[in-house]
């Protein structure tokens, strides 16, 4: 057999194995890194020539960014919330909090600490999104360092090791190990065979030893970085017997592990101290009494001189007028109101499904897994729950929130279950990584997002995977940025192609104020 | 039994008048009060049925049907056959209701007037109006429905959702739990319908159907004052 690997196709390979390739794991998605926009600068004095009525429907992001800058510029906004509490997918739970799941409704049973909150929702911010993190920067919302990843948390399969759980690092580092001595074999062979120098060759093998920890005849024997089985500080760390490749393909993990910290979901990313509703909180403050709680929308009329918006409030229906109106109530409610949109409008909407995420959480007795190193990051579980996150807020304090599960979609398995047997799933699949933990944790939670009370989903989704959209659905998409009768602006994650973040929220919302201010700038020419 | 529902009505109105008034007295520590009048979330603006979540019209549902599925979804005589999604969505919402949430929820929605809704689904109205013979037996000639034989009104009824129910009763995840006799009655009558062709032709001329006038127009006015709750 001979090699035919050339030298592009083996720095191609190299940089794949070295995880930095492009695919990324955003929200358990799997999507293409999104170039960072710079910060949109809005001209306000573009977007308030005249002063306008504006309903913004919906206090998700996108509603609370779009009314924060049209009230800045003048105009007059009224906000319609059908929840009581806003920020749509943005939700912390505290003590006491009313977790809103229809046919489930759950109060928060946390004790009444600062520290002991679960993001429900939103959970992290990459540094590349600059445009959220403009809005913390404005609205004096103080971040703090979000762990992604420990290499102290687990690894537990049932396929693995007959289900022991190993450290993260472990994993990582055989697997990384018996990569670069594969490399490493093709490099030498393609030397004999193929075009690449030997000054490039010297150069790859000398980046892979160090990748993969090789020894001198570039075979991976186990490396001091998966850790010692004993000693390493004052007496000589002994190595842990290392786990053979076939033993660690055996997990899918093999194909996630190594990029579950690349792109977006970076080992650095950031959270509001306290938690992530503090942005909401900022916008609110801001907002000041424009907001009206516990008012579901009913109706959207489109008319030839302004947008009538129908809602019940306080067991009345009222009505509301408006010259403009931003929109980010979801989709597939939306096509429940009563509303007099066009055709290809109702049918655009129509197209979109709904996500179906589950996360559940348990406040810890004690911060147990600090006594087993690991001050953040995630646990990877071959199991429904999928991940155990250590919120590393409150280090060293009694107690802490853990994450329980996190089912990122694609199923409905703990949505479906009964409030007790989801609690019950997730002590039983959390046990085979921490043998104590039925007596560790309490208070356990569920967020199902395909049941909570005006949301009904989680992130919107446009195709069954993460494919690019097809030109049909390219079409659907046009329609929806487009104002509807000059008038509606559909805004929200639901109208980007990188749904989930906060930031295509804001961007959502940015594109469409930036409509707004053009069709101003025509309508006063035109009046001129 | 007649002033039941008055009754629970009343008692509703009293706890929903405690909650607020907790809310007030207890100031910060106040928990968030909630009720079982959710209905609009999923069923859309006035009980219209929204397509987006698969949930169909209750506006001028007869009471009666709707106590008999709330209950059957609460006691799983319905919604519990895995491939039955929408009923297995459907089904949480009811297990939790009591004898007097459901009574003051049939009230409430039973007395929603008749909504308007689109035609979505497009077949052979002539074949559809044959296969239908073997439905007006019960459902009536004109779709009204017949509470002596336990039939609801089809006409003016979502068409998907009457598709999807077709479907779930010839395909056994609908009216196969043995305390449900009329879901067994109407699991036998959809096999007369050979295929999904006749499914869809049989909807389809439903479709041409007037809906019947508002069951419930008396009570229109009378629990209003709960809507938005």
């Amino acid at each position: 057999m001979t090699s035919t690997i050339s030298r592009r196709d083996l720095l191609q390979a190299l940089g794949l194995a070295a995880g930095s390739g492009a695919l990324i794991a955003a929200g358990g998605s799997l999507g293409m890194l999104p170039t960072p926009a710079a910060a949109t600068v809005l001209d306000h004095a573009r977007l308030g020539r005249q002063p306008r009525r504006i309903a913004i429907l919906g206090t998700g992001i996108s509603g609370l960014v779009a009314a924060y800058e049209l009230q800045r510029a003048g105009h007059e906004v009224t906000l319609l919330e059908a929840s009581h509490r806003p920020g749509g997918r943005v939700f912390t739970v505290r003590h006491g909090d009313l977790i809103d799941e229809i046919g489930n409704r759950q109060y928060c049973e946390f004790d009444d600490e600062p520290h002991l909150y679960f993001n429900a929702g939103a959970a992290r911010i990459p540094s590349t999104h600059h445009n959220i993190l403009h809005y913390c920067r404005e609205l004096g919302v103080e971040l703090e360092v979000f762990v992604n990843e420990s290499k102290t948390a687990w690894v537990q399969d049932d396929r693995l090791l007959g289900g022991k759980p190993i450290r993260n690092v472990e994993y990582t580092t055989h697997l990384r190990g018996f990569m670069a001595e594969l490399f490493a074999k093709s490099m030498t062979r393609a030397e004999l065979e193929a075009p690449v120098s030997r000054e490039d060759t010297e150069q790859v093998l000398q980046v892979l030893r160090r990748f993969g920890d090789l020894d001198e005849d570039l075979i991976y024997r186990g490396s001091v970085r998966a850790g010692y089985a004993s000693g390493g500080f004052l007496e000589h760390g002994s190595s842990r017997e290392t786990i053979g490749l076939h033993a660690l393909l055996r997990s899918p993990y093999a194909s996630q592990l190594l990029q579950a910290s690349e792109g977006e979901t970076g080992p650095i990313l950031m959270q509001p101290v306290g938690g992530m509703d503090r942005i909401v909180s900022g916008f609110v403050r801001a907002l000041g009494d424009r907001i009206r709680y516990r008012a579901p929308v009913q109706a959207v009329l489109m008319r030839d001189d302004g947008v009538d918006v129908a809602y019940d409030q306080g067991g009345r229906r009222h009505w509301l007028r408006a010259d403009y109106v931003f929109n980010c109530i979801p989709s597939h409610l939306l096509t429940g109101l009563q509303n007099n949109f066009s055709r290809p409008y109702r049918r655009a909407l129509g197209h979109i499904r709904r996500g179906e995420a589950f996360k559940g959480a348990f406040q810890a007795r004690t911060r147990f897994w600090e006594a087993q190193d690991i001050y953040g990051g995630i646990t990877w579980v071959n199991a429904p729950i999928r991940q155990i996150w250590y919120p590393a807020h409150g280090i060293h304090r009694a107690k802490g929130v853990i994450l329980g599960a996190y089912d990122f979609g694609h199923g409905m398995h703990f949505t479906n279950l009964t409030p007790a047997q989801r609690i019950e799933a997730m002590l039983a699949q959390g046990q085979k990584v921490h043998p104590d933990y039925r007596q560790q944790v309490e208070k356990g939670i569920t967020v199902a997002w395909h049941r909570m009370n005006h949301m009904l989903g989680c992130a919107a989704r446009w195709t069954d995977s993460y494919r690019a959209l097809n030109a049909a659905e390219e079409r659907l998409m046009h329609t929806l940025v487009e104002p509807e009768g000059g008038r509606h602006f559909l805004i929200g994650d639901q109208v980007s192609q990188h749904v989930a973040w906060q930031e295509s929220a804001v961007l959502s919302a940015h594109r469409a104020l930036e409509r707004f201010a053009r069709d101003q700038d025509v309508a006063a020419e035109t009046s001129a | 039994m007649k002033t039941r529902p008055r009754r629970a009505l009343s008692l509703f109105l009293l706890c929903l008048g405690l909650a607020g008034l907790s809310l007030e007295a207890l100031g910060e520590d106040a928990r968030e009060p909630y009720d079982d009048f959710y209905c609009t979330t999923c069923h859309g603006a006035d009980g219209r049925g929204n397509v987006g979540v698969q949930a169909p019209r209750l506006a001028g549902m007869e009471p009666w049907y709707l106590r008999r599925q709330l209950e059957k979804f609460r006691d799983g005589r319905r919604g519990t056959h895995p491939q039955d999604v929408e009923g297995r969505a459907m089904r949480p919402m009811a297990t939790p209701l009591s004898d007097d949430s459901i009574d003051a929820l049939v009230n409430w929605v039973g007395s929603w007037p008749q909504a308007a809704v689109a035609k979505t689904v497009v077949g052979d109205v002539d074949a559809g109006r044959r296969w239908y013979a073997g439905c007006s037996a019960c459902h009536g000639a004109d779709a009204s429905g017949n509470q002596a034989l336990g039939a609801p009104a089809l006409a003016g009824q979502n068409d998907w959702y009457l598709l999807t129910q077709l479907r779930n009763f010839r395909l056994g995840y609908r009216g196969r739990h043995r305390a449900d006799s009329e879901g067994a009655t109407m699991a036998a009558a959809a096999q007369t319908l050979p295929d999904e062709q006749a499914l869809v032709d049989v909807i389809a001329y439903l479709n041409t159907l007037a809906p019947p006038d508002t069951v419930a127009a008396g009570a229109a006015n009378r629990h209003t004052q709960l809507q938005g709750n």
